[in-house]
């Protein structure tokens, strides 16, 4: 269904910057567990849904514009009926996603270390921002540094910079085959395969390690998938076509526990790290699930010593700083975009961080 | 082109003179690290973009980052404007200087820190050729992808501050895609980390706002930058055509293939010609158009990738395909359009160099009315083209001492890139907006959204003294335009800030 509401929404996010009334952003909902529970009990919803439909798709350009209610599936199904897919494979979360909570949340599936992140496909924007104007950056061409790149910047910015209400992305073609490996190694073992094979010219498009087995996922021309599968060995996967979708969708048996589940980011060769739970290794090393109850305080401390961050994804015990909070300097950054982009801090308030607007 | 330092910012009055700031900053750096005369001045008047110049009042060139910070601190304090300059290659004058404020040269931070070959990093300080980088890893069978043509002397400073791009962009990235984390000197000489090792990092991605800010935001003084391994084998084809628009709609037809090739360029007869006069690779000279494919992958892969490219660019009518039949003949293929730039230079005293990108299928279009727009001019026009991603490279030729012919050459300039505006494109694909393309920034963009590239701007930098009146116009000449209800008297209010 393809409808613009963009005048209603601007008309919305007008009278709340006007009476200084917060807004909580959403579209199908499907990520609503992401990110602080809003620090305002006053906040509006402000429906993105309806603003939904592709607006232009031109497959032998590679760019295609779509509303940011659209839901994920159907644009998904849309590139695929051209044999076409977004290649950092957003994670759903539910049958409602939408492409605007995808790149607000900036969310990207198992060939995110091959292929690149959300934030690296987005092309351009159109939002609205705290000032209630409709405002366009990038465009739907590859390369542009016309103006600051304020596109990227709103992958991740957890609806705290604008109401996204379009999105143009960068698509490429589905690969002709895929070939899933599977090898049974020891965690330290798989660690270091991952990255040297990760540093191999190869057709590879994933890798992860459940505990006791390392996945390998090759995708390519179909000879180069059959060499490739050849040279790495191993045990096919054939009866799973279903095995990186749920890994993806967090539908893998691993995900299915009461427990807080993080999310550490680290450089793929980051040792194994000192804390007790379950494991799920992804993205070759470089995204770790760990299903554990241990402290907050303790697992950021041994992820900022890897150089890398945690984040409280899911059944998370506290209502805020659910996401790792970045270095002083950098923090007074975060406040002064707020600050240039939602003068009024009208924008789901405490989402992101809780202090957000005080500077 | 945009001739204008923008001159309308409501400037703080520096509060050191010359003589002053000078002595501060030998308190800071040894006195042979602060150049101060004007003949030592000279080489930093301008970029590449050489039709521009200004003296700037001081050049420094710190090497810690020590320095760096001390120096931010003292021209913060003293509200002295700061130019931050890599190896002076960028095309749009990003880095010219301003006569009030200093030039601080990244050139001799030029060491390789650290190369990590199983994580697939190097970090590196700003000034380190991005060739070089290449250079370093490749025992390790790694390589950096981004490849602008300035690749043997541009630094990897600069590639982060334009975003710059180069053949391997639509399959590899742009700089923006390939950077892991940089260290920045904020504009009251803090030192921060922007991204990290991992490969995300927590809260707004600062990062890619760096990449192609253009100095307005801080300054790099080291760049992590993600390593990607030498393909097993590359190959390169070359389709000639006897028509323009079959090489345009060839290009469309290899990726409706299913195929991402690792550059594909196109160049038209004029940069052919000129091409093969110069370097000698047995160029098809009397075809209207050439396209370069390469292809890159494991050995398979190619093979097949080959062939499909091979019965595409005959079915869209290719007059010849060849391809190359080992390295040697590969490197001479690419020596060809690596050459273009100078290749074309030989045909006129001086050439200005474009950088519009556009969807592709406006390709034929395009072309078109640059061949309408050549003549009305009178100016001929070269293009060398990465076809792959839509950006052209349109070079024009001119005379620099015919009188009015630079004047004619950026108005010629200036309508191509609204051109590119009205398909739906940009005025700068990776070449920035510098002072170059000021004056288009106010057609591509509406006031408000340059009023948001402020906002953004001041979060960075509150006192407005990194490469000020660069890259975005001000917005009171921007408000001043739009209530303007005509273009002579628009043409008039920008000439008054000239």
């Amino acid at each position: 269904m393809s409808r613009d509401i963009s005048d209603s929404l601007q008309e919305q996010v007008l009278a709340a910057a006007n009476a200084g009334t917060p807004l909580t952003i959403h579209g199908g909902s499907s990520k609503a567990f992401l990110g602080n529970t809003s620090s305002c009990d006053t906040a509006t919803l402000l429906d993105v849904s309806p603003h939904s439909g592709i607006i232009s798709y031109e497959p032998v350009e590679l760019v295609v514009t779509a509303r940011a209610g659209t839901p994920l599936k159907e644009l998904e199904q849309a590139l695929a009926a051209q044999g076409q897919m977004l290649p950092f494979e957003p994670p759903h979360y539910g049958d409602n996603a939408t492409l605007g909570g995808t790149i607000a949340c900036g969310l990207s599936g198992p060939r995110r270390p091959f292929a690149g992140s959300a934030r690296d496909y987005v092309l351009g924007v159109k939002l609205i921002n705290g000032r209630g104007e409709i405002l366009q950056f990038g465009g739907q061409v590859m390369k542009n540094v016309a103006g600051y790149d304020c596109s990227r910047l709103m992958a991740g910015a957890m609806g705290t910079l604008g109401v996204l209400l379009e999105i143009s992305l960068k698509v490429l073609p589905i690969p002709a085959a895929e070939q899933t490996l599977v090898k049974t190694l020891d965690a330290s073992r798989a660690l270091k395969t991952m990255n040297e094979l990760a540093g191999q010219s190869s057709p590879l498009s994933a890798i992860s390690y459940d505990g006791q087995q390392l996945y390998l996922r090759l995708c390519g021309t179909e000879t180069a998938v059959a060499s490739a599968a050849k040279c790495l060995g191993g045990e096919k996967l054939d009866k799973d076509t279903d095995f990186w979708n749920r890994i993806k969708e967090h539908r893998h048996a691993f995900f299915q526990h009461p427990l807080p589940l993080w999310r550490l980011s680290v450089p793929a060769t980051a040792p194994l790290l000192d804390l007790p739970g379950q494991w799920f290794i992804d993205w070759a090393g470089a995204q770790r699930w760990l299903i554990t109850d241990s402290k907050a305080e303790r697992i950021r401390q041994l992820v900022s010593e890897q150089g890398g961050h945690a984040t409280a994804f899911r059944n998370a015990t506290n209502e805020t700083d659910r996401f790792q909070t970045p270095e002083a300097g950098v923090m007074l950054l975060h406040t002064r975009l707020k600050q240039a982009f939602d003068p009024k801090g009208i924008f789901n308030p405490g989402r992101l961080y809780a202090d957000l607007q005080q500077e | 082109m945009n001739t204008e330092q923008d001159k309308s910012i409501n400037k703080l009055a520096p509060t050191l003179d010359k003589r002053a700031l000078y002595t501060e900053l030998t308190r800071i750096l040894p006195a042979d690290s602060v150049l101060f005369d004007e003949e030592d001045l000279h080489p930093y008047e301008c970029d590449a973009l050489s039709a521009y110049r200004q003296l700037p009042m001081i050049v420094v060139l710190p090497n810690t980052i020590e320095q760096v910070q001390a120096i931010m601190r003292l021209c913060h304090q003293h509200n002295i404007p700061v130019v931050a300059r890599g190896a002076g290659t960028g095309l749009s004058g990003g880095a010219m200087p301003l006569g009030d404020g200093i030039v601080l040269s990244l050139a001799r931070f030029m060491s390789v820190l650290n190369i990590d070959p199983l994580a697939r990093t190097a970090v590196v300080q700003p000034g380190v050729r991005n060739l070089a980088i290449s250079e370093a890893v490749k025992p390790f069978g790694l390589y950096y992808a981004p490849d602008p043509s300035s690749q043997i002397a541009c630094t990897i400073g600069g590639n982060v501050a334009e975003n710059s791009g180069g053949v391997h962009c639509l399959k590899y990235g742009l700089t923006v895609h390939n950077i892991q984390k940089v260290k920045l000197i904020t504009v009251d000489g803090e030192l921060l980390t922007l991204g990290c090792d991992a490969l995300d990092s927590a809260g707004y991605d600062l990062l890619a706002i760096i990449n192609g800010s253009e100095g307005m935001l801080g300054v790099v003084v080291e760049v992590t930058v993600k390593l990607t391994p030498l393909p097993d084998r590359a190959q390169v084809i070359l389709a000639a055509f006897d028509d323009i628009e079959k090489a345009g709609s060839a290009v469309g037809e290899v990726i409706a293939a299913g195929i991402i090739p690792a550059g594909l360029e196109m160049m038209d007869k004029l940069a052919i010609q000129a091409a093969e006069d110069f370097v000698h690779v047995g160029y098809p000279t009397e075809a209207e158009a050439i396209l370069l494919c390469e292809l890159d992958g494991t050995n398979e892969e190619v093979s097949e990738q080959i062939l499909t490219v091979r019965k595409v660019m005959r079915d869209c009518g290719a007059t010849e395909v060849r391809t190359a039949k080992d390295e040697e003949e590969r490197q001479a293929f690419w020596k060809g359009r690596k050459a273009a730039f100078p290749a074309v230079g030989r045909l006129a005293p001086d050439y200005y160099c474009m950088d519009g990108t556009i969807p592709r299928k406006h390709l034929p279009f395009i072309l078109r009315r640059m061949a309408e727009l050549s003549k009305q001019y009178d100016l001929p026009v070269a293009n060398v083209f990465h076809a792959g991603d839509g950006n052209l490279h349109p070079l024009i030729l001119y005379d620099a001492n015919n009188p009015g012919e630079l004047e004619r050459t950026e108005e010629f300039g200036g309508k191509i890139l609204e051109l590119c505006i009205e398909v739906g494109g940009t005025i700068t694909g990776e070449h920035g907006v510098g002072i170059e393309k000021l004056k288009q920034m106010h057609i591509q963009f509406t006031t408000e959204e340059l009023q948001q590239f402020h906002a953004l701007k001041h979060a960075f930098d509150p006192k407005a003294l990194l490469n000020p009146g660069k890259a975005v116009p001000t917005p009171r000449r921007c408000s001043e335009y739009r209530q303007l209800p005509n273009q002579a008297q628009q043409a008039h209010c920008d000439g008054e800030h000239e």
